[in-house]
């Protein structure tokens, strides 16, 4: 089996995989069931932006969930001001865009190193957080929409059907909407980066010097990416603020952008498929470790339900231990099976001849 | 505008800018020899807190609690995190920033777990005094005073003791510092364990102050960051040319307008100071300065 074929019957995959889960889980599965698995989809997007800017951009940010968050406010303060959501979901994903193009001028331009980009998106993060935090007065409103403050926009209107308010998506069609979005990103992303603009963002990321010496300007290469990483989130961060008709400043939080980093890492840099299976398998674990508990429980119990507590150790174990994540670590585990096996038939050997060029 | 108003206004630049030293020191020992980025650098200033107020209600005078206690136990801690987390990860800056985030969330976890999600507090001993017709804590000064303390011993452990030169030596070629019979992995734990203990202590000296909570951390994680990237590569200089930057800043922010205000501007400052100095400030000044 060479490369190409696997690839093939990867995506093949994944799409039967993805087109199944779409359209049987609504009809098995109970309607509390389908909305975790909603925003569990909706996160798994928010996964790929980091996939692409980090996995492979090579663009260590920290602060992914500050586009997730913009967008979700963008949305709701423009469906309070509209109230037909075609514009406010193209707001959604323009503006974090923007944001992200804005920022990423100042970094890249900068010439700024890996880990102070670290640290600068995540204190763009932290400064989102206390702004929005602060804006609970009634003086704070953009339009009619109150920001709320740490209070949070109870009550957004979900999305309608394009150019008719009177035919809001009801739970079902979210559950529609994002699985198809997911998919329609992942294979977006992968032809993305199947294209030249993917070839060479891989290149700049294994060696930047090289990269520009071949006549590649890194800069704008590294701000495409971090555009297109900021729109995706803005996006997710959208479908996010429909999901729950609710967003407060805990989406620019620490723990949120340390949530889609361990997501990343776990599934595995590099990969697409990884970050979407971190996603859904860290929620669901986070899910079940915290639900269904009695409260008053011992103190094991009460750790346990602790999701920090969780999250910290899996990250620490993952950097010491699986550091390539667990799909790399899968596929080479594959690979050396298959080696080992091409070895045992060898021995009938024949003898090796140079390949003709 | 009085004397009275500036002189409270002086002092509390001149506070901001002690605490903001006192949150970074750490950090910048830690970073600035080793090369490595403590994410959980807040947590260990939060436990520094809790050190405080654990060894207060058993008894210990407060002064002990804070001065003695909690750099100890935060040192140890770190001796622990460098020995079972930090020396697989050398030379690995993303992985260790990662891996320290981890620590960071499992911390906060953990004293989530043990002291539950509530803030609590000592209160500040010192009483208080007047300025004209403002009043103003005496512990402010007590602050001031102990940040000064800190650089100076730092300054002198390195540049008086057998145990600085051997730190220097070490960060800077550590297989020549090796090979004349130094036990770099040594040196490394024993610093890690200072700049943690230093932590603890700054943690304990603000804990009357802010009180203390599980996630406390991150409120101070950004700003000892931006304070010690700003400073650039030396410490000491680096640190305290940083923090009177920034804590100017924050100050003067903060009385115009509010101090929610004022911590963006100070961030938002740092950010701008990062794109003209990606060096930090004594990568272009003080470039002799330790």
């Amino acid at each position: 089996m060479n490369d190409r074929a696997v690839t093939f019957i990867g995506l093949a995959l994944v799409g039967i995989v993805g087109v199944a889960f779409l359209i049987l889980t609504p009809r098995f599965a109970e309607l509390d069931v389908v909305l975790e698995l909603t925003v569990y989809v909706i996160m798994a997007i928010l996964a790929l932006s980091l996939a692409l800017v980090w996995g492979y951009g090579g663009i260590l940010c920290f602060g992914q969930s500050a586009f997730f968050g913009l967008g979700a406010y963008t949305y709701a303060i423009a469906m309070f001001n509209i109230g037909e959501s075609t514009g406010p979901l193209l707001l959604a994903i323009a503006l974090p865009a923007a944001f992200a193009a804005l920022l990423g001028y100042f970094m890249f331009y900068g010439r700024i190193s890996d880990v102070y980009l670290g640290v600068i998106t995540l204190t763009v993060t932290l400064i989102l957080f206390n702004s929005v935090n602060s804006t609970a007065g009634p003086e704070f409103h953009i339009g009619v929409a109150r920001l709320g403050g740490f209070n949070g926009i109870p009550g957004i209107p979900p999305l309608n059907i394009p150019g008719n308010k009177a035919a809001p998506v009801d739970l079902e069609g979210m559950f529609y909407l994002a699985t198809a979005s997911l998919l329609a990103t992942y294979f977006g992303l992968r032809l993305l980066l199947a294209s030249r603009f993917g070839r060479v963002i891989v290149g700049i990321r294994e060696n930047e010097r090289r990269a520009e010496l071949l006549g590649y300007d890194p800069r704008a290469y590294k701000l495409a990416t971090f555009t297109i990483g900021g729109a995706l989130a803005g996006f997710a961060g959208c479908l996010f603020a429909n999901w729950g008709a609710f967003v407060s400043p805990t989406i620019f939080g620490l723990a949120q952008s340390a949530q889609i980093i361990i997501w990343v890492i776990v599934g595995g840099r590099g990969t697409l498929i990884g970050p979407i299976v971190g996603c859904i398998g860290i929620q669901w674990l986070t899910t079940a470790l915290g639900a269904n508990q009695p409260s008053g429980t011992g103190w094991l119990t009460n750790l346990l339900a602790n999701a920090p507590f969780i999250l910290g150790m899996i990250l620490v174990a993952f950097v010491l231990l699986v550091p390539k994540g667990l799909v790399p670590t899968l596929a080479e585990l594959g690979h050396w099976l298959l080696r080992l096996r091409a070895r045992r038939e060898a021995p009938g050997l024949k003898p090796k001849q140079a390949k003709e060029v | 505008m009085n004397v009275d108003f500036v002189v409270l206004l002086a002092i509390q630049v001149l506070y901001a800018i002690a605490s903001l030293a006192l949150i970074s020191v750490g950090l910048a020992v830690i970073f600035g020899m080793m090369r490595v980025i403590n994410l959980a650098h807040g947590e260990f200033l939060m436990l520094g807190g809790y050190a405080a107020i654990v060894a207060t209600s058993h008894g210990v005078s407060i002064w002990v609690a804070m001065l003695v206690v909690a750099p100890l136990v935060v040192g140890i801690i770190g001796v622990i995190v460098e020995r079972t987390i930090i020396r697989f990860l050398y030379g690995r800056m993303i992985d260790t920033m990662l891996a320290t985030w981890g620590l960071s969330l499992f911390l906060v976890g953990l004293t989530t777990a043990i002291f539950g999600n509530t803030t609590v507090g000592i209160s500040a001993p010192l009483g208080s005094f007047e300025i004209g017709a403002y009043r103003i804590s005496g512990y402010t000064f007590f602050v001031i005073l102990v940040a000064v303390v800190v650089l100076a011993g730092i300054y002198l452990v390195m540049r008086g003791t057998r145990l600085g030169l051997l730190a220097r030596g070490t960060m800077q070629n550590a297989n020549m510092a090796a090979a004349l019979g130094v036990n770099p992995p040594r040196v490394y734990a024993i610093t890690f364990g200072v700049g943690a203990a230093l932590s603890g202590l700054a943690g304990a000296v603000l804990a009357p102050v802010s009180g203390v909570f599980p996630t406390i951390g991150v409120a101070y994680v950004a700003k000892s960051f931006i304070t010690v990237i700003g400073g650039g590569a030396a410490i000491l200089s680096g640190t305290v040319s940083a923090s009177a930057l920034f804590g100017t800043i924050n100050q003067i922010a903060t009385f115009a307008t509010t101090p929610v205000f004022g911590e963006v501007a100070l961030l938002a400052a740092a950010i701008v100071l990062i794109r003209l100095l990606p060096q930090g400030i004594t990568g272009r000044f003080f470039r002799r300065g330790l």
